[in-house]
């Protein structure tokens, strides 16, 4: 496939860091779109505010960026306004589970048919690497200056426990992996996430240089510490400390809020 | 829907949701507020009767951001909320005046701030109707004063939003949304209804925010082949961000001027006996009922009052105030705030002339009696 066909060139280049793996993630969701054949001019990729909040901009669809932590609720609108189109919510851990929190789980417990896609850099990027609500325990950021005293979310087992379709987290090192969760994600009728941890050197690697201070560091500090959701089933918390857990975390078929909306059309015109 | 008219007792929040059906609104989203609710639930029951659809949303926040999506996608839509919602809703009310979205917002005011006086009715949220969003901006605000008028000026509301791509607030109140009186609905084919107005050229040449010579691009929806990018930074003609100061100027200030050519059609008001008058009542909402009968009782009692209904807000009717203003020397304000288009009026009217503030902010509706003692205590 040629990547071209579904960027806008003229809006290149990106905004993105050298080393930032929100480009990985964008190129799974173009080879998926690509995949499965839709129409350009039947999605919508939506986005909210931050880094990823720049991605439709790039992206030849219908594209919005809406405001902080509102995509999802756009996305709403769009979708049951027009149930033709596939709405893709890009959506970074902050924007999605810190001011868009509330939205987030109620996505899910709607099971809404859109498709997330959550860029988890476990940090505030576009502003200057603050603490985010995944920043893990104890690591650095720019206002966690001796460490971060919050406990992060864990944002698949959250999406779980609210009640979407499918979910899945890879990282931007296992690409196949990632295209293949995006792949099962969308085209799953009501909500699906696909949470990709990725990398941010400019801001959490700079603070934490562990992880790694350069993009490929980053990716091998990826592969050598992620473990498949099976092995995690029977790790104890304390090894899998700092580990990244890939793997589906739910792939099930409820009724989708559009099937149970049609439900409440058909009774209103009985 | 009857093709003849058709008489019926209702509420003015029930009006309102059946004026925003038959003005095309096939989209709500909302969250539980009182004085508002009705809006909603009669809403929840007739939108999917027409293949239409209800969303009880998460928050006020989510409410107003899935209006503004349902809209993009090509659905006349609306919510509803009173004065802690409105103030939730700003965010994205700000987004649907950047991108340029039509969309409704009815906010049933209550007495505020804050929680306030939830079941009680209050004009409060006039200047968080102007501005309450963060930013220059332009808006439209249109305040109903019966029940047959929240009917229309719903239908209205719609048809200014799709013009003039922009949200619409009517901003009621809990006096007349829980007002139950006589209504004649006309057939919807008697109704004029507008379309927003859509690109003719082809996508490639399309310009979302063109500078056109109404002030007013043409707007495709999602869906229809056009692929374009909406974002609440500043953007130039096609949509995509800049940082140009050159280019912000320009698409801000048609932005903040795109309403100047078509104040005639999205100013309305009444008047009445304001050729002889020598004192002027303004009034708007409810308290423009007991402003009419003041009117009658002061010029039964020999004081020629005149009156202005203003029917539109936002714009202020800045050229018909100033007209008005010249014929008398006091103009009386009755309004359940504490002056809020009173001031607009102060800064419209030279220093000599005298204005009587008739104000309540404890929720009680103002009676024509408060009016008139005004009136005729003036001197």
């Amino acid at each position: 496939m040629d990547y071209l066909n579904y960027l806008r060139k003229d809006k290149m280049p990106h905004i993105w860091c050298d080393g930032c793996g929100n480009g990985i993630i964008l190129k799974a969701i173009l080879r998926t779109v690509h995949k499965l054949g839709w129409d350009k001019n039947k999605i919508a990729l939506v986005s909210g505010i931050g880094c990823s909040g720049r991605t439709p901009g790039y992206v030849d669809f219908n594209t919005l960026h809406t405001t902080h932590g509102r995509a999802l609720s756009f996305s709403t609108g769009i979708k049951l306004a027009n149930p033709d189109m596939h709405v893709i919510v890009v959506s970074g851990d902050g924007d999605a589970t810190a001011i868009g929190g509330n939205h987030f789980i109620h996505a899910a417990r709607r099971n809404i048919d859109l498709n997330l896609i959550v860029f988890n850099n476990y940090i505030y990027g576009m502003t200057g690497g603050q603490a985010s609500p995944t920043t893990p325990t104890c690591k650095f950021a720019s206002t966690a200056p001796y460490g971060n005293p919050d406990s992060p979310f864990d944002i698949s087992e959250l999406a779980k426990a609210a009640g979407a379709n499918y979910v899945a987290r890879s990282t931007t090192y296992h690409t196949a992996r990632m295209d293949r969760y995006m792949e099962q994600a969308f085209q799953k009728k009501g909500f699906s996430v696909v949470e990709v941890l990725t990398m941010c050197p400019t801001s959490y690697g700079r603070a934490n240089k562990e992880t790694g201070t350069t993009g490929a560091d980053m990716l091998q500090y990826q592969k050598e510490n992620s473990i498949s959701i099976k092995k995690a089933a029977d790790m104890s918390e304390e090894d899998l400390k700092d580990k990244f857990v890939t793997g589906v975390y739910v792939d099930k078929d409820e009724p989708s809020y559009l099937e149970k909306y049609q439900d409440v059309r058909d009774k209103a015109n009985k | 829907m009857s093709d003849k008219n058709t008489t019926r007792l209702m509420q003015g929040n029930v009006a309102i949701a059946h004026g925003a059906v038959a003005g095309g609104c096939r989209f709500f989203a909302g969250y539980p507020i009182t004085p508002s609710s009705e809006v909603a639930e009669t809403l929840s029951e007739t939108l999917p009767e027409v293949g239409g659809t209800f969303i009880q949303m998460e928050d006020e926040i989510a409410s107003m951001g899935a209006v503004v999506g349902a809209s993009i996608a090509g659905k006349k839509a609306m919510t509803a909320t009173s004065g802690p919602g409105f103030s939730l809703k700003q965010e994205n009310l700000g987004m649907a005046v950047m991108a340029e979205v039509p969309s409704v917002i009815i906010d049933v005011q209550r007495g505020g701030p804050s929680t306030g006086l939830p079941t009680k009715g209050s004009q409060g949220d006039v200047m968080q109707a102007r501005w309450g969003t963060h930013g220059d901006h332009p808006i439209i605000a249109v305040a109903p004063n019966s029940v047959e008028e929240c009917y229309y000026m719903t239908v209205r509301a719609f048809n200014l939003a799709e013009k003039y791509r922009t949200p619409v607030v009517v901003l009621t109140d809990e006096i007349i949304a829980h007002l139950t009186e006589k209504i004649t609905i006309r057939p919807d084919s008697e109704l004029e209804i507008a379309e927003r107005i859509k690109p003719e050229n082809s996508p490639d040449d399309y310009l979302p925010y063109k500078m056109t010579d109404s002030g007013i691009p043409p707007m495709a929806n999602f869906g229809e082949g056009y692929r374009y990018h909406i974002t609440g930074l500043v953007h130039d003609e096609t949509g995509f961000p800049t940082n140009d100061s050159d280019e912000a100027t320009r698409q801000l200030m048609r932005l903040n001027t795109k309403f100047d050519k078509h104040l005639d059609d999205i100013l309305d008001y009444e008047e009445f006996n304001t050729d002889d008058m020598d004192v002027l009542i303004i009034a708007y909402g409810a308290p423009a009922r007991s402003a009419k009968r003041a009117m009658q009782v002061c010029r039964e009692q020999g004081e020629k009052a005149g009156f202005i209904r203003l029917k539109t807000i936002w714009p202020f009717a800045t050229q018909k105030i100033k007209e008005l203003s010249r014929q008398v020397d006091t103009i009386v304000i009755p309004e359940m705030n504490l002056g809020q288009i009173a001031g607009e009026v102060e800064r419209l009217t030279p220093d000599a002339t005298s204005i009587i503030k008739v104000n309540h902010v404890n929720g009680e509706a103002i009676k024509p009696k408060e009016i008139v003692n005004a009136i005729m205590n003036k001197d």
